[in-house]
């Protein structure tokens, strides 16, 4: 004990002279022991204090919170994706619909015109079945009439070609010979 | 030993160890217990550097964290999972001691590093209170966890009957060597690199050599800044161990 006194009496003295020079190693240094020990035990006790009162418990609840955020981020994106995956569906759910819908109304549409279509040209073969006997009409009665005239041409003629010959021929033995010769000629 | 430096390089002045002196703050006294010293500065600043690291860099609890706030929490998550991975989880409950060690340490070792500061745990005294506190925890914790069960640790169960007793007072020697390594490999990495460190920077005195002697310091320097941390994480994951030690003693 007394050495130590002296010891540090020494010491206090030399650092008195000199800022501070060591002696020996100042780790070793027994005086100082219970001085570093108290200061020491004082600042764990207070680190202690502040980590496990404070600064712990805080941060562990900063990382849970942030934790839990980014938990929630995640299924509120997993959400987000559902429903858009949703909405694609949707959209191509309408778009088939729409198309559906659109063939539907081309088909109405082709067998509306087609309807209209058969009922015209039903009216254009009438139409035409019509004047095409007018038209034979008129034909038969064009021919009819040139065979007429054929007789007449053929009388005259035969009765010029009688006077001519220097023979007589009365009016009626002519159209008979004519008719007969017509009648054979047309046969 | 400053002295005999002195004298043999002639001129050139090595005082490597008076960093370490333990002096009052304010007059020469003597260093009593209660005596306000450059111990009690530098601890508080530590004090002082951790709360402004985990609760003034926490108080927005921001989401999105801040620079300080992200490295706060870093510093949390780092200590946790070396807990979690060595101690396992009921060694979690033990999570704000081994914060308080590991903090302690690494802002101590930090702040030792600035020129002219004080390296609190460069002297065995606060590494061996801490070395002590961790093995009288460790070891009462065992206790009374499993009461005279806990000297399992010593009777390895693996090894044949014969070796039993041999390998148990090896076990026994380990065990109390434990705190002793514990708080010498601390005390001795920090002051043996603040050490060298100033020998190098007497060697700058000399014009010739000064280039390569700040060259020396700038890599030690390097080197101790890892050293500070590792140290600091020795001590930790040591403790992790211990604890593991008396939460399981069968291996």
């Amino acid at each position: 004990m007394a050495t130590e006194v002296e010891e540090t009496a020494g010491h206090a003295a030399e650092s008195a002279g000199h800022a501070a020079e060591a002696v020996g190693m100042p780790q070793l240094d027994f005086s100082t022991f219970s001085n570093q020990i108290f200061w020491l035990v004082l600042t764990l006790l207070a680190i202690y204090f502040i980590l496990s009162r404070i600064a712990l418990p805080r941060i562990a609840s900063v990382l849970a919170e942030r934790q839990g955020t980014i938990t929630n981020d995640i299924a509120a994106a997993e959400e987000l994706k559902l429903k858009a995956v949703e909405a694609e569906d949707a959209y191509n759910k309408a778009l088939a619909e729409a198309r559906a819908e659109a063939n539907r109304i081309i088909a109405e549409t082709k067998a509306e015109i087609q309807v209209d279509l058969d009922k015209a040209i039903a009216k254009a073969d009438a139409e035409i079945g019509v004047k095409t006997a007018e038209a034979e009409k008129a034909i038969s009665a064009i021919r009819e009439s040139a065979a007429d005239n054929v007789k007449e041409v053929a009388k005259e003629a035969a009765k010029e070609i009688v006077a001519v010959l220097g023979g007589s021929a009365d009016a009626r033995s002519i159209t008979s010979a004519v008719t007969a010769r017509l009648k054979g000629a047309s046969r | 030993m400053s002295a005999e430096a002195e004298a043999e390089t002639g001129g050139l002045v090595f005082h490597p160890m008076d960093q370490f002196v333990v002096q009052p703050l304010f007059g020469d006294g003597p260093v009593m217990w209660y005596t306000p010293t450059n111990v009690t500065l530098w601890m508080a600043l530590t004090v002082l550097s951790i709360v402004l690291l985990l609760v003034v860099g926490t108080r927005r609890r921001a989401i999105v964290p801040t620079r300080t706030q992200s490295v706060g929490e870093m510093a949390y998550g780092f200590v946790y999972k070396m807990v979690e991975d060595v101690a396992g989880k009921d060694g979690l409950r033990y999570f704000p001691y081994i914060m308080t060690l590991f903090m302690f340490i690494v802002f101590a070792n930090f702040l030792g590093l600035l020129p002219m500061s004080f390296t609190t745990t460069s002297h065995i005294a606060v590494t061996a209170v801490l070395a002590i506190a961790v093995f009288l925890t460790v070891t009462i914790l065992g206790f009374v966890k499993h009461g005279f069960g806990f000297l399992n640790i010593f009777w390895i169960s693996q090894a044949p009957l014969v070796l039993r007793p041999i390998l148990a007072l090896i076990e026994i020697i380990s065990y109390f060597v434990r705190p002793v390594s514990h708080s010498i490999r601390l005390a001795g990495n920090m002051m043996a690199g603040h050490a060298v460190i100033k020998v190098f920077a007497g060697f700058a005195a000399i014009l010739a050599i000064s280039p390569f002697s700040i060259l020396a310091i700038t890599a030690i320097y390097a080197l101790e800044t890892l050293v500070s941390f590792i140290q600091a994480y020795v001590f930790a994951i040591l403790t992790c161990v211990y604890l593991k030690d008396a939460l399981h003693p069968h291996h």
